[in-house]
């Protein structure tokens, strides 16, 4: 019980971009189209576990004055072969995410977590932060692409929703991505405001 | 012709692909520290410096050590240790040299690792194709130095919104960062105008 906590507190109470504030980048630049979400959350989800898993191993070796290099570099090597799995096995993805798969190595998420959590807990216990925070962030990432894809498209995972129907381009560019969060994060702030009284 | 070539990556740069946004690139630095006009430009400084010169380096190492044993693999992987140690480097030698900038400047230094734009426009000015041509390296630095500007500009028109918003009557679940996301918006839409221009 102690450790499913442990995967659903990424999700609600820390999720790491509403409440945390971080990983906006690849949060509003991806989550144009759905299928572009889910590769990106299952490529950082990826480096997220392994990478924890690392640091927490590592962390009684590490001095502490050269931990943050030693991280980055970590995170950097599975983000690597996420790159060359990609570039192999889905090209398509691989085109479509573009940049902001190199990116992933500076998505403030991952070296939050392997400063925050994963220097300070054991191997599993970070494994399970990883795959918690992981999904907050592909549970959130889904959240605006499909609320993009649907206004910005007419599409949903490439599917044509309302046939002759004029999409609202702005959606799927980037005012469209700031709009979307803006009112997403409003409506958490009201319905927090109302679970408190 | 070649000066007219990096005037038009200059400017595509600062305002058609703005960084911040149209890509998107560099949000956390542009949400974290435009609160205050000053710490805005003293980031933005620091950025234009750090951009323009880990281009240079990142360039350099791409073209003369990456490509020639064949391990461009490892872009990724270089380029975020070569940023990283310049920017540790950096910080040393401004608290050295003039520990009054170093009090301005310093603590947005170690900010700047994580800053997605510059790892951004370091790997972009490879993808860019530029290590094919032979004026390569300027066009990387100009291209760097340009996003380092669009981000300035980008954040200190921010931080002048944000000042304001201080003090306007926004709806209560509004406050904070979803005002401030909309503003992005408006700005990004703003910003849109600039992508039909021909240069």
């Amino acid at each position: 019980m102690k450790y499913l906590k442990e995967v659903t507190k990424g999700i609600w109470e820390r999720n790491p971009v509403f409440i945390l504030g971080i990983g906006n980048c690849p949060t509003l630049a991806v989550s144009t189209s759905v299928s572009n979400a889910l590769w990106m959350a299952l490529a950082s989800t990826f480096v997220l576990v392994f990478s924890n898993m690392f640091v927490s191993a590592l962390r009684k070796l590490v001095p502490s004055h050269i931990r943050i290099p030693i991280f980055i570099t970590i995170i950097a090597t599975f983000v690597i072969i996420v790159e060359l799995t990609l570039k192999a096995f889905q090209p398509d993805i691989y085109r479509s995410l573009g940049i902001f798969i190199p990116l992933i190595v500076v998505n403030c998420i991952i070296l939050g977590r392997a400063e925050d959590f994963a220097s300070k807990n054991d191997v599993f216990r970070s494994m399970l932060d990883g795959l918690g925070m992981g999904l907050g962030f592909g549970l959130t990432l889904l959240m605006l692409a499909i609320v993009r894809e649907i206004l910005g498209a007419n599409r949903l995972l490439g599917y044509t929703l309302i046939p002759g129907m004029e999409p609202a381009t702005i959606m799927i560019i980037a005012p469209g991505a700031f709009f979307t969060l803006a009112i997403i994060l409003t409506g958490m702030n009201y319905l927090n405001a109302r679970k408190k009284g | 012709m070649e000066i007219n070539t990096l005037f038009v990556i200059l400017i595509s740069t600062i305002f058609i692909n703005n960084y911040v946004l149209s890509q998107m690139l560099g949000l956390c630095p542009f949400l974290g520290v435009s609160k205050k006009l000053d710490s805005a430009i003293g980031m933005g400084l620091a950025v234009i410096f750090v951009m323009g010169l880990s281009s240079f380096f990142t360039f350099i190492i791409y073209k003369y050590v990456l490509v020639p044993f064949d391990i461009t693999y490892l872009t990724t992987i270089a380029f975020i240790l070569i940023i990283a140690g310049f920017v540790q480097f950096v910080e040393m030698v401004i608290e050295k040299v003039s520990p009054v900038l170093y009090y301005s400047l310093g603590i947005f230094l170690p900010l700047i690792t994580t800053n997605c734009a510059v790892l951004g426009v370091t790997v972009l000015n490879i993808e860019s194709g530029f290590v094919n041509s032979n004026m390569g390296l300027l066009m990387a630095v100009v291209q760097g130095v340009g996003g380092g500007i669009g981000f300035t500009l980008a954040l200190i028109l921010m931080a002048g919104i944000r000042e304001r918003l201080e003090v306007a009557d926004i709806p209560e679940h509004m406050k904070g960062l979803p005002i401030t996301f909309i503003v992005a918006g408006l700005m990004a839409m703003a910003f849109l105008g600039f992508s039909g221009m021909k240069i």
